[in-house]
């Protein structure tokens, strides 16, 4: 069971980049004008952020990264480890980590890697920097994470495309024997792969002419085999079955109460999903902030552009305690408890990317 | 569980829709404003009034409101 805690780290800070270019769903020419509306009122989301065409994922999360390094004053030769999680890297090989290090000017004795996850990745991936620094003294690690979801579905799938937007973030981690201990329960279920997939273009079903031919699915689905498929009624039957007992589980392993906590920051899946999370647990939404409207499902950075947009305020007054709870693709999901002591909290930003 | 409450359930949800419209032989697909859109939002709401989670594959197979209701009358008495 991969319930645990890290002693002696410390989250010093978090920013994100969003591109500039908004797309409006009331806009979605792919279905009737009533179905645009019933669909922006059911997912929240009204408006998504669209990266330009070749901006990669790696490239908003530089532009966060140097952001927050400026802002914490780290030199980026100080940096150790640099974990980059996404599922639209720059190259299939090589891992786009190590492209990372080179633009950010990170060291070559910088440990560099890619993870492939999605809308679970922040708790992972928090989890797994983590894990990397308690083992070294006075060590500083940059963690990336983002999806430019925007380069891999079909404009024309309403099932998916509406949905999502393309976002960066970074959040930077150090070694200190003072900080609170994270605490995490990540949890994963390979059975329902399906769920959210991209079907060819691995090295299960490589990429052929066919690949690439349009069909339509359904009314309203038309997309070849390489974009995102996403199956709306078994993600939400996933996501609501198992992120409120995954986060209920961890806080109940620590012994602390819901009301302990001053923040449940879930990924942004959707509002029917959110809402219906939300209420299983009791929670109200000045406890359980939203950013659907503003932004969208940007995947693995849903949580870090939540906690930048909603409670940044908050965490600048004083320690606050967090509940991350990230649920999505592979399926994989997982909840960490951490403690915004002292972290630096950017704004959301736009860039021209 | 009723399949009258089931109905007002339903009903609130297709909120354009004349009240009594809708009866355990209507075939929820073929009402107007149905949308896939529509598909999760019944799931969503069978969830919250049930605490039963229909998949893709069981809504797919169930024409009438009836069989709606079956479904998730087998799942409540479990």
């Amino acid at each position: 069971m991969a319930i645990f805690s890290i002693p002696g780290v410390k989250l010093a800070g978090i920013a994100t980049t969003v591109p500039m270019h908004e797309v409006s769903n009331l806009d979605f020419e792919t279905i009737p004008e009533a179905e645009r509306k019933l669909f922006v009122r059911s997912t929240g989301i009204n408006k998504r952020r669209v990266a330009k065409k070749g901006t990669c994922t790696s490239d908003l999360c530089e532009h966060a990264a140097n952001a927050l390094l400026k802002a914490l004053n780290w030199k980026p030769e100080e940096i150790s480890v640099l974990v980059f999680l996404t599922q639209t890297p720059d190259y299939i090989t090589p891992a786009s980590a190590a492209l990372l290090q080179h633009k950010l000017g990170l060291p070559k004795t910088c440990m560099a890697l890619d993870v492939n996850l999605g809308c679970s990745g922040y708790p992972y991936g928090l989890s797994l920097v983590a894990s990397l620094l308690r083992n070294m003294p006075g060590a500083k690690a940059l963690f990336l994470a983002g999806d430019v979801s925007s380069a891999c579905l079909s404009e024309q799938d309403k099932s998916a495309a509406p949905i999502f937007s393309d976002a960066g973030s970074a959040t930077a981690l150090m070694q200190d024997s003072t900080a609170v201990d994270m605490h995490f329960n990540l949890e994963t279920d390979g059975s329902g792969y399906e769920a959210i997939i991209i079907p060819q273009g691995g090295y299960r079903n490589p990429t052929t002419l066919e690949s690439l031919q349009y069909a339509e699915e359904s009314p309203g689905i038309i997309r070849n085999k390489t974009h995102l498929v996403l199956n709306g009624i078994n993600v939400f039957n996933f996501s609501v079955q198992t992120a409120p007992k995954n986060a209920r589980a961890l806080l109940e392993h620590l012994n602390m109460d819901q009301s302990s906590v001053d923040f449940f920051v879930f990924h942004q899946a959707n509002l029917i999903i959110n809402e219906s999370i939300r209420k299983k647990m009791g929670l109200t939404i000045e406890q359980a902030p939203q950013t659907l409207h503003r932004f969208g499902n940007t995947s693995s950075a849903t949580i870090p552009i939540t906690i930048a947009s909603e409670i940044q305020a908050a965490i600048s007054e004083k320690p606050c305690r967090l509940l991350l709870s990230g649920f999505g693709v592979g399926l994989s999901w997982g909840a960490a408890v951490i403690e915004t002591n002292g972290m630096v909290c950017l704004p959301v930003q736009e860039a021209d990317l | 569980m009723q399949l009258v409450n089931f109905i007002a359930h339903i009903e609130e949800e297709f909120e354009d829709l004349p009240k009594g419209l809708i009866v355990g032989e209507t075939a929820f697909r073929q009402l107007e404003g149905w949308s896939s859109m529509m598909a999760l939002i019944l799931i969503a709401r069978i969830d919250s009034e049930y605490n039963v989670n229909l998949s893709a594959e069981e809504l797919a197979e169930a024409t009438s409101v009836n069989d709606l209701f079956d479904l998730v009358k087998a799942r409540v008495a479990i």
